[in-house]
């Protein structure tokens, strides 16, 4: 093991972290908020890496791909909002969670229809495409730093949204007291709607910045999606400080876990066994974070509400 | 002197900066109604509270027929003999008044770990469920769906099911609450008539039930019990007047 | 007694349930299509006794099916046939999994329940993933049945599919008889009214994980069958995604009704047949008529026979 690996490794766990982080900020926002537990958040993440994925291919430009992506995620966010969930706020979670359910199985088929059951790879420009050297001898990919660098941007933005503006106090209000949301006499419909857009636009940044390192396909949602609930439960739900510290705590665990461990497991035992339980183990090792956490502290790191 | 059924020593509570139980000290005799009363904003609710075990105090003791029971859940206070009735109706809404009951004698019977039997068919649970609600005069509603019960009669089956798990001591939160006056009347019988026969701590803001029913009431102001004392000494004291009596209510 | 429209329909579906095989006795697929049916009816009808009962929304119900088949593909893999040691270490496997999640997961409650029983189920998942001694994404060929000493052949399909059936009726019999129990009383009280169960004296906790515990070792049963009937077992048997089609089995049925997530089940397999065969994109058709039956169809198929009773 070199400081250069681990300083690698780090930075992968940051780039992880950042991405599990604009996929949580938008899910526990939306339950925060709305009290909706969104399973097609996921379908939202794999929208945008399609959307960018396309519009890359048409305008020969990555940069161009996520800017047309954006506002494309942004609108079907809108639209999924208007068109399905509005109607599930009032029910209970059990119904959230069937209903979303069946839009996964909708998004995942029609994604087969338009862009076909095989995968889709983003290409990057030559000058995202190269490493760069972050300490003598040590390279670093630039489109990785990229991906760090504007997940941190996006939760700086995000702070000063929440912390500092005038939607942003009307989220808070909202995460703390639903009802006296609707009794400043905001349009509550319209307020839900924004949020419910913005946090899949995040989401779908988030796939657009995934999409270039782990290939596009269809299910690339339901893995990621399990991790985000992993991370707002460890963050305590409805949080986005919460959101931020544990995305970035899950990514470093988990990728540190799955370089390190069997090196770590081969000091203790013996260098076969070592490699058999490593993965299994590494496998495990954020949800064993998540138990931990929970059993210290049932309503996660930064619970909003009490009880 | 009799051991009291409760004792509440030094009991402390408060949220942040609000002190919402401030140093009370209250027993219960085996045999008394005690109530308690006091404006809104008192911190009856949250007295309440910690005796049921749903709030933990800061400091203090709770002490229930000999044994402290301060940090137990409360289940297990309620197995020890402490019944309860909320302050907005809690009851099995879905099911039949005698299935409510049934329900709270199969907790006092202790036998719950059965698997194939079929409770509704068992007559060590229906049998004692029938005459507790022979007792309070719903035996003529017993396959009623208790959800269906007008708000009084919901109210005397809450009442119904403290009364099935055999308990030590009553902790009735205002079940006089939003109850017409022959309502009232009929629950204050109903009380009367426990009287005696085991200990019961009452929170009402109806004056003429707590005064036809208490052998001792304790004024709580602020989180902080001004006075405690036998009805007519209550109704005469000027303090209690000053802060409570003369000025709403 | 009289025979209520839901006796009659139920009678009739378990009658031509037990008849099929013979009625069509050269007909492989719907022999396969229905055992396939019960097994995952006997999941759907565990599930159900923790969501329709008990008010516990457990997201990873699919765990158990993917420990039953696993238990057997591991034996296989070893060489184990016997069914008498394979079948009671999966019950027990799955026991000893459920009473470890419950434990966890009943500490929390509401939204932070169905997120913990989903990550620990995709715990698993991921566990079966990473293991490359047993397939690893692949996972296992279970290329012998579970052998029963010669009492019983799985081997042969419509003997097999009576023994699904036996266990079908086995398992809506134990339920029918736990929810009306005592202890099914406490379990049913805690979704309707928990404040006031802990007020007469139960400690719900125990209870609820009484229940989840007997919830997974069902449906390690539904997983011991699963692995036996399609001859393999991989770690998608206990993706997330395989959960919510448990749910909505349950939920179409009926929950809380003791037949309804048989029927469900049963339309599910059904209609995922009848789809699939009208065009490979299905799910774009089966997405929202979930949809559609969250919305619009409370209580289930269970509710067009009628009022609901429980006797």
């Amino acid at each position: 093991m070199t400081w250069a690996l681990l300083l690698e490794q780090t930075l992968n766990g940051f780039q992880l972290g950042v991405l599990l982080f604009l996929l949580a900020a938008g899910l526990t926002l939306v339950f925060g908020i709305m009290d909706l537990v969104n399973l097609a958040h996921g379908s939202l993440y794999m929208a945008g890496a399609f959307f960018c994925a396309t519009f890359t291919d048409w305008t020969d430009s990555f940069i161009i791909g996520v800017l047309l992506g954006l506002p494309a995620t942004l609108l079907l966010g809108i639209a999924v909002e208007m068109i399905a969930l509005r109607t599930l706020y009032a029910r209970d979670h059990l119904d959230q969670v069937l209903a979303t359910f069946g839009i996964i199985l909708f998004f995942n088929e029609l994604a087969r229809i338009i862009w076909g059951p095989e995968g889709l790879v983003i290409p990057l420009p030559a000058w995202l495409d190269g490493n760069v050297e972050i300490l003598a001898g040590v390279f670093y990919p630039t489109f990785r730093i990229l991906i760090i660098a504007v997940g941190l941007s996006v939760a700086l933005g995000l702070y000063v949204l929440v912390a500092r503006t005038r939607i942003g106090m009307l989220i808070r209000a909202g995460a703390s007291d639903r009802d006296m949301v609707g009794a400043l006499g905001i349009n509550v419909k319209m307020l839900f709607t924004l949020i419910f857009g913005l946090g899949a636009a995040l989401a779908g940044l988030a796939g657009m910045m995934a999409g270039p390192i782990i290939e596009v396909n269809i299910g690339m949602g339901e893995e990621i999606l399990i991790l985000a609930f992993v991370v707002i439960v460890i963050g305590g739900i409805g949080s986005i400080r919460g959101a931020f510290v544990a995305a970035l705590l899950v990514g470093l665990i988990d990728t540190m876990g799955r370089s390190f461990l069997d090196l770590l497991l081969k000091m203790l035992i013996s260098g076969n066994a070592a490699e058999t339980a490593a993965p299994a183990l590494s496998a495990m090792l954020v949800y064993v974070l998540m138990v931990t956490v929970l059993f210290f502290r049932p309503q996660g790191l930064f619970a909003p509400r009490g009880g | 002197m009799i051991e009291p059924m409760l004792k509440v020593t030094g009991l402390v509570k408060s949220f942040g900066g609000l002190i919402a139980t401030n140093d009370v000290n209250i027993d219960v005799a085996p045999d008394e109604v005690h109530a308690v009363i006091g404006p809104n904003g008192a911190g009856k609710t949250t007295f309440i509270a910690q005796i049921a075990g749903d709030l933990r105090p800061d400091t203090g003791t709770i002490q229930f027929a000999g044994s402290d029971i301060t940090r137990l859940a409360t289940p297990k206070r309620a197995r020890l003999g402490l019944a309860r009735s909320f302050q907005i109706t809690s009851i099995f809404r879905d099911v039949t008044v005698e299935d409510n009951v049934a329900m709270a004698v199969q907790a006092h019977d202790g036998h719950s770990f059965r698997f194939w039997r079929e409770a509704r068919r068992d007559p060590q649970l229906r049998d004692p469920a029938r005459a507790v609600l022979k007792q309070v005069g719903l035996d003529h509603r017993c396959d009623v769906v208790a959800g269906e019960l007008a708000h009084g009669e919901q109210r005397q089956l809450e009442l119904a099911m403290a009364i099935a798990t055999g308990p030590a001591m009553l902790l009735l939160d205002e079940p006089m609450a939003g109850m017409g006056a022959e309502e009232s009347a009929r629950m204050v019988d109903l009380l009367r008539s426990l009287k005696g026969n085991v200990a019961i701590l009452l929170v009402e803001h109806d004056m003429d039930a707590v005064f036809a029913l208490a052998d001792r009431i304790t004024v709580l102001v602020r989180g902080r019990a001004i006075a405690t004392g036998e009805p007519h000494e209550i109704r005469d004291d000027d303090e209690v007047r000053k802060a409570y009596l003369g000025e709403d209510d | 007694m009289t025979m209520n429209r839901r006796g009659v329909v139920m009678t009739l579906f378990l009658i031509t349930v037990a008849l099929l095989p013979i009625a069509l006795v050269d007909q492989p697929f719907y022999i396969g299509l229905f055992s396939r049916a019960m097994i995952l009816s006997i999941a759907a009808v565990s599930l159900n006794l923790l969501l329709g009962y008990g008010n516990m929304i457990s997201f990873g119900h699919a765990v158990y099916i993917g420990i039953g088949a696993y238990t057997v593909g591991i034996f296989a893999y070893y060489e184990i046939y016997d069914g008498f040691i394979q079948w009671p270490v999966g019950l027990a496997i799955s026991a000893v999994v459920a009473l470890i999640f419950g434990a966890i997961s009943l500490r929390t409650r509401g939204v932070y329940f169905i997120m913990i029983t989903l990550a620990l189920a995709q715990m698993l998942y991921f566990l079966g993933v990473s293991i490359d001694e047993y397939g690893a994404d692949d996972g296992l060929v279970i290329d012998v049945r579970s052998e029963f000493a010669g009492l019983i052949d799985l081997e042969e399909g419509i003997a097999f599919y009576y023994v699904i059936f036996f266990f079908l009726l086995l398992t809506i019999f134990i339920v029918h008889r736990l929810t009306n129990s005592r202890f099914g009383v406490v379990v049913r009280g805690a979704k309707s009214n928990e404040v006031r169960l802990r007020a007469l004296g139960f400690s719900v906790y125990q209870y609820k994980l009484t229940a989840f515990v007997i919830a997974g070792v069902i449906c390690g049963l539904a997983g011991l069958l699963l692995g036996n009937f399609t001859n393999f077992v991989n770690p998608d048997m206990m993706h997330w995604t395989r959960s919510g089609e448990l749910i909505f089995m349950v939920v179409l049925g009926g929950l809380g009704s003791l037949f309804g997530p048989v029927l469900g089940a049963f339309v599910f397999l059904l209609l995922e047949e009848i789809l699939s065969d009208l065009t490979i994109h299905w799910q774009i058709i089966f997405g929202p008529f979930l949809i559609a039956v969250v919305l619009f169809m409370r209580g289930g198929i269970d509710s067009l026979l009628g009022k609901s009773t429980d006797d």
